[in-house]
């Protein structure tokens, strides 16, 4: 056990677990973020993707020790001023159905935006490929990306 | 209880076209608790704040019962959408068979839930004429109102409760006519969806309580396998583990307060395993017992005319399917809190009153001890049909004295679940002088999921069998016979069941018979479904006419009589299933010897749709979902263990494989019919057909990137 101060969100917290210890456990067991999902606990699904100071990664195989000090950004803390241009074309296009994945295929495609504001299929597809999703939302997942990305998408969103 | 099976006993229940008769009118009992409310029945509750709440009694899996099931009542109300809140039920004795599986939610529940709210409607509707002193029919229902147009006075639904409780509960009520429809049919936006994006969505896995561990077991790795003995003082080291103990035959338990401290302690703990009868059990080994048991005399499931005494050119072809697992997102999880009075537990499941009586017999209460709350499932595809994680929970619950959840991982999920039956498929046809049909034979060998698990198999048919091996095409000469292998491999209801299976293998067959004709194979399907017949197969009546509408329908969509650009091939299949039709036009190139799939054209009917939306969600899924299969899904066995344990090695679909699909619906306003499921069956044997259309390679075994 080793004492970690962990920055999610904007706000610090200390918490206490081995250093081991992947980050989504901490998200999930120890911060009660539960919006972050474990889906197999290798990093071939991305349910459990969040960002590390906006990059996107994977919290299941990323240890504790390694985000220290490092700003991390969850599902619950995407949208600073209510909900984020993506969770409102996810929510506009229909997308989830069990929608176990989708905060994961959420934060993923919030990092392609944040670097590439308008993203073609092919970027979308590279961008998104390591998200699984057995509902088989993919199509609906590259509209709500383009909905998200195009201009008239900004107004009332937050990025 | 009667040990009938709940699968079974909806398929009965649809069956008889009776829906679930089972506590739908129901006294309103509480009148001194809830003052003022009004609930004539079980599914709806209105009260005097204007508050309309309907009880969903299936569970939410991604298909949206949360939202179709309620329309369909509050159709029948003349309640205004915006007003309903929806309440899931956990198991219960008002709902009948609250099973959710076998595409069967909106067809079962379609009736009752329609009379339900039809019935409130009229009590309503006379509430308002008793309190203004005019005739009932003076008085109509609006949008959540009752009003008397002669004199523009009206008064809500909430204002009327408390007068419609003291009301009788009509017996007979008629229900509206399909023109009349105002909520069933609409694009209506699924209830949960705002949750399911902001992460607020309550999953199983995210339930959480004061006091509550987590679990992760350690369980024999070769099926039929049992604990010897085990060692916990590496895992015990671990200060983070609380508990480590033997909770069943063949698992261990260990019990710590993270899901990281379990995991651990499982790593470091040490089990020594007797690997029972099955430790050198192989794939090969069960498929060689599947053509053994290919020997075997078969059951008929259809029979017309004599197929031995067809004459003309005989054709035969061997299909085989493998193992392959649900693997929903969402992994196994339950949480339970038991107590010696009680257990209580929280549940991502398909089967609330299995999870009950399960879990009381496995910890010794009566089942009413037994409180199941059912939670959102991160999928379910047929996996969550099993009670496995409900009663492990509650067994380390009552071992540790205290709420805990049992969580497993992918691995878990991958190696201790139940799969979809391998199954062998003998075809034989017989073709006249011009190459059409005049004989078809399919046997299909395959284990029984429930004789496997010791539910009735009714006349050596498994009761799965009469929803998902019909034969829709016209011809003098039919036999679709059934032989049931045996297996250890555990078995399980995988998204479409043994639809899957039959489809592929018969919807393939056609296709060599066309190419052997030297036909067209839209032509050739549509010259077996040319005259209107019904096809009487077990209890459902099929139409060669709806089958006729929907394969038109893909292939005009499809354009199938338009040349394609060189390098890009067709295939086509129809099947039906679950009562419902549905026609697939698969569109492909060759990379090397890879298929690539461009384009899904998917032609369904399936009589009244309650919300498009949700249908324009579960094709394409249903499409993904069965390239998937198609693609790449196989467990395999080796030593007795299952080989596969994740994403890497079980793959499925991701962006980049995935097609454009174009659902096309044949507008109806027959009875609803399934459509989770449909959706799956035609996909493999579209997709193969491509292939044939491509390479003149015939693929009779899947998968195909095998």
């Amino acid at each position: 056990m080793a004492d970690f101060i962990v920055r999610v969100n904007g706000s610090e917290k200390k918490v206490s677990v081995s250093p081991e210890t992947p980050l989504l456990w901490v998200l999930r067991d120890t911060l009660e973020l539960t919006g972050t999902k474990f889906g197999c606990g290798a990093g071939f699904c991305g349910a459990c993707t969040v960002h590390v100071e906006g990059e996107p990664i994977r919290s299941c195989s990323t240890p504790v020790s390694q985000i220290a000090g490092k700003n991390v950004t969850t599902i619950e803390g995407l949208g600073a001023n209510g909900l984020h241009v993506l969770q409102q074309a996810w929510i506009a296009e229909e997308v989830p159905q069990c929608g176990y994945c989708q905060t994961g295929q959420i934060m993923t495609a919030a990092a392609l935006l944040s670097k590439t504001p308008h993203p073609s299929d092919d970027q979308i597809t590279q961008a998104m490929n390591g998200n699984l999703c057995r509902c088989g939302t993919y199509e609906r997942i590259r509209k709500a990306i383009h909905r998200a990305s195009a201009p008239a998408a900004a107004p009332g969103g937050t990025r | 209880m009667s040990p009938i099976s709940r699968r079974e006993f909806v398929v009965a229940g649809v069956a008889a076209g009776a829906g679930l008769a089972v506590g739908f009118y129901l006294p309103h009992g509480k009148t001194g608790t809830d003052r003022g409310s009004f609930s004539p029945n079980a599914y709806l509750r209105i009260t005097p704040d204007n508050k309309i709440t309907i009880v969903v009694a299936r569970s939410e899996m991604g298909q949206g019962v949360r939202t179709a099931l309620p329309m369909i009542l509050a159709e029948e109300l003349e309640a205004d959408w915006k007003q309903i809140e929806i309440e899931q039920a956990g198991a219960s004795t008002l709902y009948g068979d609250q099973t959710t599986g076998g595409s069967a939610s909106v067809r079962t529940t379609w009736d009752p839930m329609r009379k339900a709210g039809a019935a409130a409607r009229e009590m309503l509707i006379s509430a308002a004429a008793l309190t203004w002193g005019v005739s009932r029919s003076a008085c109509s229902a609006q949008s959540g109102n009752v009003v008397h147009a002669a004199s523009n006075r009206r008064l809500s639904y909430g204002e009327l409760a408390g007068k419609a409780a003291t009301l009788p509960i009509p017996s007979d009520v008629t229900l509206k006519q399909a023109k009349d429809y105002k909520i069933v049919g609409l694009r209506l936006a699924r209830v949960d969806t705002p949750s399911k994006v902001k992460g607020e969505a309550g999953f199983g896995i995210d339930f959480r309580m004061p006091g509550m561990k987590y679990a992760v077991l350690s369980r024999c790795p070769t099926i039929g396998g049992k604990v010897v003995s085990f060692d916990d003082k590496e895992s015990k080291k671990n200060s983070a583990v609380s508990y480590v103990g033997k909770i069943s035959d063949a698992a261990v338990a260990v019990v710590s307060n993270s899901v990281w401290g379990a995991m651990e302690g499982r790593r470091l703990l040490s089990v020594n395993w007797d690997e029972g009868p099955n430790k050198d059990l192989n794939t090969a080994a069960v498929m060689e017992s599947l053509k053994q048991t290919a020997t075997k005399k078969g059951v008929s499931l259809y029979s017309v005319g004599d197929v031995a005494k067809a004459k003309g050119r005989r054709i035969t072809a061997e299909y085989q399917l493998p193992f392959m697992a649900h693997a929903p997102m969402e992994p196994g999880n339950c949480t339970a809190n038991y107590s010696a009075t009680g257990c209580e537990l929280w549940a991502p499941t398909q089967v609330p009153q299995d999870c009950r009586d399960s879990v009381a017999q496995a910890v010794g209460l009566d089942s009413d001890r037994v409180k199941v709350n059912v939670t959102l499932m991160g999928g379910g595809f047929g996996r969550r049909l099993e009670h496995d994680y409900a009663v492990e929970a509650a067994l380390v619950s009552k071992a540790i004295g205290g709420p805990v959840k049992v969580i497993w991982t992918r691995e878990d999920d991958m190696r201790f679940s139940t799969y979809r039956p391998a199954s062998l498929h003998q075809m034989s046809a017989v073709l006249d002088g011009a190459g059409w049909p005049v004989a078809f034979t399919h046997r299909i060998i395959a284990p029984s999921i429930s004789g496997q698990k010791g539910q009735p198999v009714p006349g050596g048919v498994d009761p799965d069998l009469p929803d998902e091996a019909a034969f829709v095409y016209g011809m003098e000469n039919v036999l679709i016979e059934s032989v049931i292998a045996e297996t250890p491999v555990p078995l399980g209801w995988m998204r479409s069941v043994y639809a899957l299976q039959a489809g592929f293998a018969s919807e393939s067959f056609i296709d060599e018979l066309a190419a052997a004709a030297g036909k067209d194979p839209l032509e050739y399907r549509l010259h077996m479904l040319a005259k209107d017949q019904d096809i009487q197969y077990f209890t459902t009546t099929w139409h060669t006419a709806r089958m006729r509408g929907v394969l038109q329908l893909a292939a005009e969509k499809a354009e199938w009589k338009k040349p394609l650009p060189p390098g890009r091939f067709r295939g086509i299949a129809c099947f039906g299933c679950f009562s419902s039709y549905m026609a697939e036009v698969v569109e492909i190139s060759m990379e090397n010897a890879t298929p690539r799939v461009h384009r899904v054209v998917a032609a369904v009917d399936c009589g009244q749709i309650v919300n498009p939306s949700i249908v324009e969600q579960q094709i394409p899924g249903g499409i993904v979902y069965g390239l998937s299969n198609a693609l790449r899904a196989k467990i395999t066995i080796d030593k007795g263990r299952v080989v596969q344990g994740n994403f890497d090695d079980y793959a499925p679909l991701r962006m980049e494989e995935t097609p454009m699909v174009e659902v096309y619906a044949v507008p109806s306003t027959e009875v609803p019919t399934g459509i989770g499921e449909p959706s799956v069956p035609p996909l493999a044997p579209a997709l193969c057909n491509a292939i044939y259309a491509a390479t003149k390679k015939r693929i009779r075994a899947l998968p195909i990137l095998s």
